[in-house]
């Protein structure tokens, strides 16, 4: 059987199910000192001194390290997109968030670092802080630059009108107006292992080993922090318990506090964070504020769309303007309109600073849209299925963007498999297992998400990988890091395939920046696509090498025996490095924002079915269905874990995630307060892989790692509505929401479908 | 204090405070690595492991408790390279993604599986079957957190185990 298409088991199974496999905090790290960060506990100031307890080791009887921002040998710079957030905040320098790190310290235990931590005091004059975007839009505070609006970032996408009026101009003719404003709430990753890494200054270099997305990007960020040049550092993943975007550029603060006690404390250190740390200290998914309008002409058909974003960016610019960038991106829909403006801008306050998490934007743009277009389905009395049907994009359509869309449009298919499933829906009244009155509903949504980096950015990478032959079988060299996704797995069977040889001759390695090329980072449901599209051209290459020596010398057998023949005779391996490009007609301009956005798209459709306790207002999901085009699943299971996962983070956002800011400071930061979903939440999830190939993609397949991210919140508040009659436009809808709204509830015979 | 505690079938002594966490034991003094913090409160499941049979996270556990009592770890429960009907199942069916909450899942689910607690597999649709087992094993194994998999193949793979384990496969009885 060919091994793409095939639920090969993944490569890693049985080092994870036997407890071998070894996270950072898991390795043999004899002799390392453990790191502790004194973290600001007001969210806005000035830091004019540090102090030191004088018998801090005395007292904890052991040697302790102290770090401030004096000892950075570099520049005191996380670089990233901009160079404004330090490592370690300066004497004199202004804090500007609640958990921002100002010294470190480093002790032979975990526990006495901790405590010595607790012995280092800032002393930190207060400055009055911003948690609110339209106090900081407005000025309240100069956080950021010199515009005085504190935006980090904004955008305009215009579509088919030259100028405000002429858009104001269509709403004014329009048959109907649809008006709202949504508000989503920020979300923690919750990956499993907390942030951890290690670093140790060997032969004049610093090697740092931790859990992490990107290896590259800190890489990026330690050689001007530590003075070196490329050569200086290397960066290694251990194995990684989980990301979701929460490792994308957070471990490079991480890899700098490391890196910066283990030069000063002449040994290996190691810094593992405590939950609760972690929570409060890392990036979240940013709160989003959103005002949609549509307008529809007398036929049914969308005339316009405005729409205007707004994005809480956290005390540092951090990845905020891609995040926006992907959400402005998506707002529009997956829905033919003529007309479309999308104005967006992400804002500093002196929350933590927000970042990366699966979705990257497009979860809360969709939530919008998706509300939005239930509220037409249910002003115009049309099955809100039927009308998602009815104005979706398909090929040969353009997006807001302008991108006129060629391949794989799984459009159709995935509403099909959704009707061929969604069977009749719940009965709407009835009494839950407790003896409760309940009322029960079901909603749909439709969405697509942007597969790769955007607009030109694949280019700007230009991702590189290497397949190499040796006397032991093929080598696959990348820089995409196995967080969980089953990336080392997928690159196992695509260089398979492209040689023809057997999964077990396939060997892919740790993405060490040393030993690999930089493929970019593990993040935009990027990896298999591109990076796997790099690894399949790269394994072609070496097979039409050492087929083409071979033959040269009258030489046949299995590909492995020739690599084996080839490096003894040219005494080395044989290895081939290629680079990404861009398929044809791809263009983007960034000036204008139009163009081709992304080089494709997944298509989802999603049902959700809920039932409501009317006494304790929780919300039970009966049903989720999810219908998802991946273009071709390289592997069938790990692609739908990937779906269900992703799905069951949706219902989690929708219902019972949040972070709970108090004074610009996480109030919920334990896992007892700020709550994911357990087994016992979570519904059974009917996954549908749909396969409408992508030409460019390894074997047809494209993006999925995110899609499913974004949909079902919208259907999750669609199928509430259709319950109670109540409009739900803020995440989360929990209980205490639903109870606030019990007046407003329908009478149960009222209920709209 | 000097504790002796059996861990995966082998008496061990340690010496540690009575206050020090199983965990810590389990990790630190013997080296067994398997066991993962994930929370250090009790809430995520990943350092699950069964003290006399019963599960506890032992992030809770204080090694006093431990004395003279019978540990298994996720490192307890193949037979040298043969795996548990469990962790052979999580392979199969995709139910391990990143892995860390995988070795605390294992080890419950393990105790479900051979204990005969994941019940009506057998039985008649009517009982419930297997919409009532699935239900059963989400209910057992929500002290056990995943932020990977949405649940779904996990479960898949423990009623498959549970399965197995009930027809007696002979390399699986234990």
């Amino acid at each position: 059987m060919p091994p793409v298409g095939r639920s090969l088991p993944r490569v890693d199974g049985v080092a994870k199910v036997t407890g071998r496999a070894q996270y950072l905090d898991d390795l043999d790290a004899a002799g390392a000192w453990h790191g502790a960060t004194v973290r600001s506990a007001v969210a806005h100031g000035v830091l004019e001194a540090i102090e030191i307890d004088p018998a801090l080791g005395s007292e904890l009887g052991a040697e302790i390290c102290v770090v401030t921002a004096a000892d950075i040998p570099g520049k005191n710079v996380i670089a990233l997109i901009e160079d404004d957030q330090p490592a370690l905040v300066p004497i004199g320098g202004r804090v500007m968030h609640c958990d921002e790190p100002i010294a470190l310290v480093a002790a032979p235990t975990r526990a006495q670092a901790f405590a010595a931590a607790r012995r280092v005091r800032p002393r930190i004059r207060p400055l009055p802080a911003v948690f609110d975007v339209d106090a900081a839009l407005a000025g309240a505070q100069r956080l950021y630059g010199d515009a005085g609006d504190n935006v980090f970032k904004r955008f305009v996408i215009r579509k088919g009108h030259a100028g405000d009026d002429e858009l104001e101009a269509v709403f004014a003719r329009a048959a109907q107006v649809i008006d709202g404003r949504y508000a989503t709430s920020p979300q923690e990753q919750m990956y499993i292992e907390p942030q951890a890494m290690m670093a140790a200054w060997r032969d004049g270099r610093c090697h740092i080993v931790g859990s992490m997305q990107c290896p590259y990007y800190v890489h990026k960020a330690m050689k001007p922090l530590l003075g070196v040049g490329g050569d200086g550092v290397v960066i290694a993943q251990s194995v990684t318990g989980g990301g979701f975007g929460g490792k994308e550029e957070y471990p490079s603060m991480l890899a700098a506090h490391a890196a910066l006690l283990a030069r000063k404390a002449g040994r290996a250190v190691k810094m593992v964070y405590d939950r609760d740390e972690d929570i409060a200290a890392t990036t979240k998914r940013h709160p989003c504020w959103i005002r949609h309008r549509l307008a529809v002409d007398a036929r049914g058909e969308l005339a316009a769309i405005d729409i205007d974003v707004v994005m809480d960016g956290g005390a540092y610019l951090t990845l905020s303007p891609v995040v926006l960038s992907r959400g402005v991106l998506h707002a529009a829909g997956p829905y033919r309109c003529p007309v479309v403006r999308v104005r967006g801008r992400v804002v500093a306050t002196n929350h933590p600073p927000h970042g990366a998490f699966r979705g990257f934007g497009a979860p809360q743009t969709t939530f919008a849209y998706e509300r939005q277009i239930q509220k037409l389905a249910r002003a115009r009395g049309e099955d809100p299925l039927a009308l998602r049907k009815r104005l979706a994009l398909r090929t040969g359509d353009t997006t807001a963007t302008g991108q006129r869309l060629e391949a794989s449009v799984g459009t159709d298919e995935v509403f099909a498999a959704l009707e061929a499933v969604a069977g009749a829906a719940p009965v709407r009244t009835g009494v839950n297992r407790h003896g409760a009155p309940v009322r029960r509903g079901r909603g749909v949504c439709f969405y697509f998400h942007g597969a790769g980096f955007t607009g030109s950015g694949e280019q700007r990478l230009a991702a590189r990988a290497t397949v190499a032959a040796t006397a032991h079988g093929f080598e696959v060299r990348s820089s995409s890091a196995e967080i969980g996704q089953g990336s080392i797995t997928i690159f196992t069977q695509i260089a398979a395939a492209a040689l023809g040889v057997d999964p077990a001759l396939i060997a892919v390695i740790d993405p060490t920046t040393s030993r690999v090329p930089d493929s970019g980072p593990t993040v935009a449901s990027r990896t298999a696509m591109v990076v796997g599209g790099v690894v399949d051209r790269a394994a072609r290459a070496v097979r039409d090498r050492l087929e083409a020596w071979a033959a040269g010398r009258g030489m046949a057998g299995a590909l492995a025996e020739l690599a084996r023949a080839y490096v003894a005779e040219a005494g080395g391996e044989l290895a081939e490095t290629v680079t990404y490009e861009p398929p044809a007609g791809v263009a983007w301009d960034d000036a204008t924002y139009t163009g081709s956005a992304y080089p494709v798209y997944g298509w989802a459709t999603c049902l959700v079915d809920v039932e409501i306790d009317l006494d304790t207002c929780e919300v039970a999901v009966l049903r989720c269905v999810q219908a998802v085009d991946v273009g071709k699943a390289i592997n069938p299971a790990i692609v739908r874990g990937q779906i269900d996962g992703g799905t069951l983070q949706a219902l989690g956002w929708a219902l019972l995630e949040n972070v709970v800011y108090r004074d610009g400071k996480v109030a919920n930061a334990n896992m007892t307060n700020c709550i994911v979903p357990t087994f016992a939440d979570a519904p059974e999830l009917e996954t549908i892989l749909v396969e409408v190939p992508y030409p460019f993609g390894p074997g047809g397949a494209k993006g999925v790692g995110e899609i499913p991210m974004d949909g079902p919140a919208a259907a999750v508040a669609n199928a509430v509505e259709d319950a109670l009659g109540v409009a739900c436009d803020e995440l989360p809808i929990s209980p205490e929401a639903i109870a606030a709204s019990r007046p407003r509830w329908s009478a149960p015979m009222e209920v709209l479908r | 204090m000097r504790l002796t505690i059996e861990v995966n079938g082998a008496a061990r002594a340690v010496d540690a405070s009575p206050w020090k966490r199983l965990l810590d034991v389990l990790r630190d003094d013997l080296r067994l690595t398997g066991t993962k913090e994930g929370c250090g409160e009790g809430e995520c499941g990943a350092c699950t492991v069964l003290l006399d049979g019963e599960p506890v996270n032992s992030c809770l556990v204080a090694a006093a408790q431990c004395d003279g009592r019978r540990v298994t770890t996720v490192e307890g429960l193949a037979r040298g390279e043969l795996l548990h009907a469990v962790q052979r199942q999580l392979i199969a069916c995709g139910g391990a993604q990143c892995g860390i909450c995988t070795p605390g899942i294992a080890v419950c689910a393990a105790h479900l599986v051979d204990r005969g607690l994941v019940r009506g597999l057998d039985g008649p649709a009517a009982g419930g079957g297997e919409a009532a087992a699935r239900a059963q094993v989400r209910e057992l194994l929500a002290g056990n957190i995943c932020r990977c998999t949405g649940y779904q193949l996990i479960v898949d793979a423990v009623i498959a185990a549970a399965r197995e384990v009930a027809a007696g496969a002979p390399e699986v009885a234990r």
